[in-house]
């Protein structure tokens, strides 16, 4: 195998990796941009999804209807999120809303793993193990599925927003609020349609890292690896994560394969926050997040 | 100085009947924010159906308290109305949630524009037509209504809001207000930081589409000059109070506003303190 052939493969191996990351992250920029909140219970919503898909599975359910039950209880969910902690908390500073989130974050685990137990559970998706060739490359196939997977959601999530009126709403509210509201814009309902959103995300994030890692409290840490993602793309950002997070995959395979002997390895956990601090250094939106410049 | 909302009679003769309900009646209303800052202290207005109503007054008066409280956003702002009511058509609408008031025929157009930046113009305007039930059809023919007050909107309709000039984006945003197919538009400052020329354009279309629409304005503005000649009632505002009112024609020539808002009084600033803007 050629080096050149060997640097594409770790390149590649890295974008798809970065493919996961981009999906968590993808949840975050969502509520960020519509409330200007950072969800600390992004993680927690992974965990909850990826328990209540495997939990209906355990109980018989074929896995299409486990599916569709997950997406239920993630639109519930939202509702419940909106109507409980949103609302009453409407005008608040956002703080105050983000520390909301960080009680809610442990509610949910709490909830998901009274319902599910503490048990660790394998997730077989079912997705093919062998690896393919594409010339002497070789790339896995299961994350070719998932980046597939990714990428179906990031589009039928841009089309949501640019074609519906409630997407176009949406962005309107991520905007300007108050001037969606005298729109006749109602925020709760926006507020539990992007929750749902994030609840989708969450789901597909949780069934790809759920079967790499099993279905686990430690879920929620895969939260961690959005932060840095989210830091070069800029909390705002749907590109921003998505081009983020494929850089941020790429950049620390690439990393650990080629400054990883000098330096003892171990780069794989600490180079996205160093990449992340070293461009906020130049750049303290993010690539692409925008500080709302506004004319007056 | 300030009298019941049911004796102020519909001077404009605009073919309603003298005794008329107003469509708007603020009823001696007190708003707090943050349970501490009282803001409006009994504050009471009327505006008459097909009327344009001017409310007048210095930074910091309680022009854009007035407009929030009618428009249900001081509630998303920590504030309160604590005492008075807020009628519509007959209706309390005080304790309405700000995003039912465009269903029910009122718009408010902030201070400082608020345009959707990142959307086109046409999907600014789209946002306004969100909560109509109506049909598409119907919904294209106010666009085109719309387009041929502001031509230039329709130039522009694939343009980013956030791309336009000031005064293309004050269209922009009373465009979107009618989009909703409003009896009533809170207008507040319309005027800010546009060429005088453009302001002129700007009051033009509002006087059209008072006329033509039969739209019912109140207008909150800094600029009495102008908003008084396009009005036909004014009320002065000042700390939280109205100081002032009447026709536009008499308001003009009354001594107060000349010294304080017109500035042709030799003493200047007679009554007008600089006030910090706070809670705007």
């Amino acid at each position: 195998m050629s080096p050149l052939s060997f640097f594409f493969e770790v390149l590649i191996g890295g974008l798809l990796s970065g493919v996961m990351y981009t999906l968590v992250a993808l949840g975050f920029v969502l509520i960020f941009k519509a409330s200007g909140v950072f969800n600390f219970a992004q993680g927690a919503m992974v965990l909850f999804a990826a328990l209540n898909f495997v939990g209906f599975t355990e109980l018989g359910l074929p896995w299409w209807t486990a599916l569709m039950v997950t997406l239920a209880a993630m639109v519930v969910l939202a509702m419940a999120i909106e109507r409980a902690v949103l609302r009453p908390l409407l005008g608040q500073d956002h703080m105050i809303v983000f520390m909301a989130t960080i009680g809610l974050s442990i509610f949910i685990e709490g909830l998901a793993q009274l319902i599910w137990g503490t048990d660790v559970r394998g997730l077989n998706l079912g997705l093919p193990e062998d690896p393919i060739f594409i010339g002497d490359i070789l790339v896995s196939r299961a994350d070719l599925m998932t980046a597939a997977v990714a990428a179906l959601l990031v589009l039928g999530l841009s089309l949501f927003f640019t074609l519906t009126r409630i997407g176009r709403a949406l962005r309107a509210v991520a905007e300007d609020t108050q001037a969606a509201q005298v729109a006749g814009v109602p925020l709760g309902m926006i507020w539990a349609v992007v929750w749902s959103a994030a609840g989708v995300i969450a789901l597909v994030a949780g069934l790809v890292w759920g079967a790499r890692l099993g279905v686990q409290f430690a879920l929620t840490l895969v939260a961690l690896k959005a932060l840095p993602v989210m830091l070069l793309g800029g909390f705002n950002s749907i590109p921003g994560a998505i081009v983020a997070g494929l850089l941020i995959g790429a950049s620390e395979k690439l990393a650990e394969v080629y400054i990883g002997p000098y330096v003892g390895g171990g780069i794989e956990n600490w180079f996205p926050y160093a990449l992340a601090v070293a461009v906020l250094v130049f750049r303290p939106t993010g690539l692409f997040g925008s500080t709302g410049v506004a004319r007056v | 100085m300030e009298r019941p909302a049911d004796t102020v009679a519909d001077s404009a003769g605009r073919g309603v009947s003298a005794v008329a309900e107003p469509l708007l009646a603020v009823n001696a209303i007190e708003v707090v924010y943050s349970r501490q800052a009282m803001v409006l202290h009994s504050l009471s207005l009327s505006v008459p159906r097909h009327g344009i109503v001017a409310l007048l007054g210095a930074n910091g008066a309680g022009k854009t308290t007035t407009m929030k409280a009618i428009s249900g956003l001081l509630r998303s702002e920590r504030g309160e109305i604590t005492k008075g009511t807020i009628q519509y058509d007959g209706q309390r609408i005080d304790r309405l949630d700000a995003s039912r008031m465009a269903a029910r025929g009122i718009s408010l157009v902030m201070e400082g524009r608020h345009a959707f930046g990142g959307l086109s113009v046409e999907d600014n305007l789209r946002v306004g037509a969100f909560t109509r039930r109506d049909g598409a059809a119907a919904v294209a023919e106010t666009l085109d209504m719309i387009f041929s007050y502001f031509p230039r909107l329709k130039e522009r309709r694939r343009s980013h809001a956030g791309l336009l000039s000031g005064g293309e984006q004050q269209m922009c945003v009373i465009a979107r207000a009618l989009m909703a197919r409003p009896r009533m538009i809170l207008l507040d400052e319309p005027s800010m930081g546009l060429a005088p020329q453009l302001v002129e354009d700007i009051f033009g279309i509002i006087a059209r589409l008072n006329r033509e629409e039969g739209v019912t304005f109140l207008l909150a503005e800094q600029n009495a000059a102008v908003a008084l000649r396009f009005a036909t009632h004014g009320y002065l505002v000042e700390n939280g109070r109205v100081i002032r009112d009447g026709l536009a024609a008499e308001l003009a020539s009354a001594p107060e506003i000349k010294a304080s808002y017109l500035g042709f009084a030799d003493e200047g600033m007679a009554g007008f303190t600089e006030r910090k803007r706070w809670l705007t």
